[in-house]
């Protein structure tokens, strides 16, 4: 035997997916609703978006340049970061706004704590809510979409007339007067780029069902405590079903379940874990959004439960293998 | 039919290339090498010396220990040397290196003990533990250890015909070229456990072995039943099989006895069948030899002790230069340095894989996604075992079950980030017999 064998530890083979191959299926997923946030409000959407993702891009390669890292760009994970962060803004956002928000995520939130799996907050969410509270002008004004009737032009700009978000109408307890719930479903309404159709996001959402990139049990729990609390909890006078199904229909909502409380490294590993963090999700939703000041239902919601993830890990522990359930109880002695 | 275990993977099977093909035998090389422990448990003492002429069946080495197994020559011949050799497991280990005359002269003592019927169940049990047979889907734990720890306290046994592992086609062709060896060795289990219920589990992706023992099954079942499984990793494994089978869990640290019931390899069962009807020990067994690097993939009936390299020769050689070789399959079986090294009681495959196909990923990073916990079978938390054995947390690997892990390679098999799971999971393994020896010391 001239070539030396190769010894190593079992197994050895290996399934195909990788980070790469995960994070590549979630941009993929990413890309219907950024073709309809870029029909609805026009090439700034993706001129925006564009901006977020390279700024993301770069700061990560920067960072782990400066600090003499193994460069990790090639694992996608950025690029999904940048993607996301420009869907949860305004079309309206001057692109250095985004900017700052890229450093945020990228340097602050992720690579500070060591990178890819090590952050403890979605980088996305947690940058948005920094340039929600830093820049409330830039962040609150939200655009009309536009409905081409004359055909699709790539060079016309968006009016920035800023108009009331279906979201603003159910916090004061009605239903909102112009729109009705196939807007919703379409993304007719005034909103972020990414989020304003819950039809796109639901695609997304199960594209990366079928490439089993998630499972159900985060965006069904959350969305469920949602639906049941809007249901039972409807204000006076308006229709129980009609209200629940704005209440899950509009905002970030939607977003939030599929793709952002979804992401691997900011949601608990066990499946109990997931699914208490996902009900937990949608209890902060619902309560924020009642009593709140601030519109951020979702994305502080998310964030909170992301601080929670290490005990909803520790609470979601399976009962151990051929020990019957609520052994405990049965211990002789101690 | 419902069966079901907890998590699982599915890889590819992989086993076209063998699955098809019948058995050959392969003659005896010229020097074999007996390593005096093929088994679980304490190592055998040689009973031949250097010099000695041996007969095909003869004793070689035994051991008084209670778990133990004796080992017989699988050829006629001459002690030539008794050294440390290398084993498949990739240790050196003292073994009798016996250099066969080619004359297969049979020991006087090899007969036929009779017919089942006219057994008792202590008697056959006796055969079991002079056949020195030992479990054969890959544990090799010593088979009338097994059988007598059970006494009593089994009420079904299930012989275990999944084959999970890609590529390995041994038991499948057993089950297609001997059902009869297979369904005597579970009636003779049956009898010495006193019992009347039996079932033959295997994977429905080899529908031909299950019609073939279906037809053999007697007419009236005699309360032995046979269950098409649905195909998933590692549905193999003992505990996953018992679920799968039984429904029920093996407590944690516990024997299957525990859930009254024990379950033997397909081949453990025919190598038992042989020894009572023919009062052949075990000398040989089905080696599946596959993997991209073969020329020519076959099913070997191999004598215990060739070495590797002859096995490899006789399917023509390598096709290129292997990369990586193993006994067993890709997802449990042991990479191998050395192949003069050679099959063992246990040795159901030997693949060999190009330097294309050596899967030498680098560990990224774990992302947490928590695939790995999904696809444990044995419901543990593979990514905080990573951590906290990285931070030699013994404490924690204790809280979190270490020990339960059965090392199936589920978790590594699934992990985008590849990290090395098992391998941790065995160092880990390691650091708390540290930690738990330790700790008694400082009593």
């Amino acid at each position: 035997m001239d070539a030396p064998l190769t010894v190593s530890s079992s197994p050895h083979i290996h399934d195909e997916e990788s980070i790469r191959s995960i994070m590549t299926d979630v941009c993929i997923a990413l890309l219907f609703p950024l073709a309809l946030g870029t029909y609805y409000f026009e090439m700034k959407a993706l001129y925006l978006t564009l901006v977020s993702v390279l700024s993301c891009v770069v700061f990560e390669f920067l960072y782990r340049k400066a600090l003499k890292k193994t460069n990790t760009i090639r694992d996608m994970s950025a690029v999904v970061t940048g993607m996301l962060l420009a869907f949860t803004l305004p079309v309206s956002t001057p692109y250095w706004v985004v900017v700052v928000g890229a450093f945020f995520a990228i340097v602050v939130v992720k690579q500070l704590y060591g990178g890819l799996g090590k952050n403890f907050m979605n980088p996305a969410l947690a940058a948005r809510a920094f340039l929600v509270v830093s820049f409330p002008a830039y962040t609150g004004i939200f655009t009309e979409p536009t409905f081409h009737e004359d055909g699709f032009s790539f060079f016309s700009t968006p009016d920035a007339i800023s108009a009331a978000t279906p979201l603003a109408s159910l916090k004061q307890g009605v239903l909102p007067e112009n729109y009705d719930l196939q807007n919703l479903l379409f993304g007719e309404i005034p909103g972020c780029i990414g989020e304003v159709s819950a039809l796109i996001l639901i695609i997304g959402g199960l594209w990366l069902l079928a490439r089993r990139v998630i499972t159900p049990r985060v965006p069904v729990s959350y969305l469920g405590t949602v639906a049941l609390l809007t249901f039972v909890f409807s204000p006076a006078g308006v229709d129980s079903l009609q209200f629940m199904l704005y209440s899950i229909l509009s905002g970030g909502l939607m977003l939030g379940a599929i793709f952002m409380a979804t992401d691997y490294t900011t949601c608990p590993v066990t499946k109990r874990g997931q699914i208490l963090y996902g009900i937990g999700c949608g209890l902060l939703t619902v309560f924020i959004r009642y009593f709140g000041k601030m519109p951020e239902s979702v994305c502080f919601s998310i964030l909170i439960m992301n601080t929670l993830v290490w005990m909803l890990d520790k609470a979601g522990r399976a009962r151990r293998f051929g020990v019957r359930p609520f052994a405990f109880l049965f211990k002789k002695g101690g | 039919m419902f069966s079901f275990f907890h998590g699982g993977v599915h890889p590819d099977d992989s086993k076209a290339n063998t699955r098809h093909k019948q058995v050959e035998y392969l003659p005896p090389p010229e020097f074999l090498i007996l390593p005096l422990s093929m088994h679980i448990g304490a190592p055998c003492e040689p009973c031949v010396t250097l010099g000695d002429d041996v007969l095909l069946g003869q004793v070689i080495a035994n051991s008084g220990a209670p778990v133990a197994a004796p080992i017989h020559s699988p050829v006629s011949g001459r002690v030539t040397a008794i050294e440390p050799r290398s084993h498949p497991n990739g240790s050196r280990v003292m073994s009798i290196v016996i250099q066969n005359d080619g004359l297969d002269k049979l020991h006087p003592e090899i007969a036929p003990y009779g017919s089942v019927e006219s057994l008792t169940p202590e008697e056959l049990l006796g055969v079991v533990r002079d056949a020195g047979i030992v479990g054969l889907g890959g544990a090799a734990f010593p088979a009338h250890v097994k059988v007598r720890s059970g006494l009593g306290k089994v009420t079904r046994v299930i012989i275990n015909g999944c084959e999970c592992e890609p590529y390995i086609t041994s038991d499948h062709r057993l089950l297609l070229e001997s059902p009869e060896e297979v369904l005597g060795g579970l009636k003779i289990l049956m009898k010495i456990f006193g019992i009347n219920k039996g079932t033959i589990a295997i994977e429905a992706n080899k529908r031909d072995a299950i019609e073939n023992i279906r037809r053999t099954l007697p007419r009236r079942g005699e309360g032995i039943e046979v269950r098409s499984l649905a195909v998933r990793y590692p549905q193999g494994a003992e505990k996953q099989l018992i679920q799968a089978v039984a429904d029920r869990e093996v407590p944690p640290g516990a024997l299957p006895a525990a859930v009254g019931v024990a379950v033997f390899n397909v081949d453990t069962a025919a190598a038992i069948h042989r020894a009572v009807t023919t009062g052949m020990p075990l000398l040989r067994r089905i080696v599946t030899v596959s993997g991209s690097a073969v020329s020519n993939a076959k099913n070997l009936s191999v004598r215990i002790g060739t070495p590797m390299e002859t096995v490899f020769a006789a399917t023509g050689g390598f096709r290129e230069t292997p990369g990586k070789v193993l006994a067993g399959g890709p997802m449990m079986g042991i990479a191998q340095f050395d192949l003069t090294a050679p099959v063992v009681k246990s040795t159901n495959a030997l693949l060999a894989f190009s330097q294309r196909e050596v899967n030498a990923s680098r560990e990224q990073t774990c992302i947490r996604c928590g695939k790995c916990v999904q696809v444990c079978p044995m419901k543990l938390e593979p990514t905080y075992l990573y951590m906290y054995e990285r931070k030699n947390r013994t404490d924690m690997l204790e809280k979190y079950h270490l020990s339960d892990c059965i090392e199936c390679g589920s978790c590594a098999y699934i992990c985008p980030g590849r990290l090395h799971l098992v391998h941790s999971v065995r160092t880990g393994k390691q650091k708390l017999n540290a930690a738990r020896a330790a700790a008694k010391e400082g009593k």
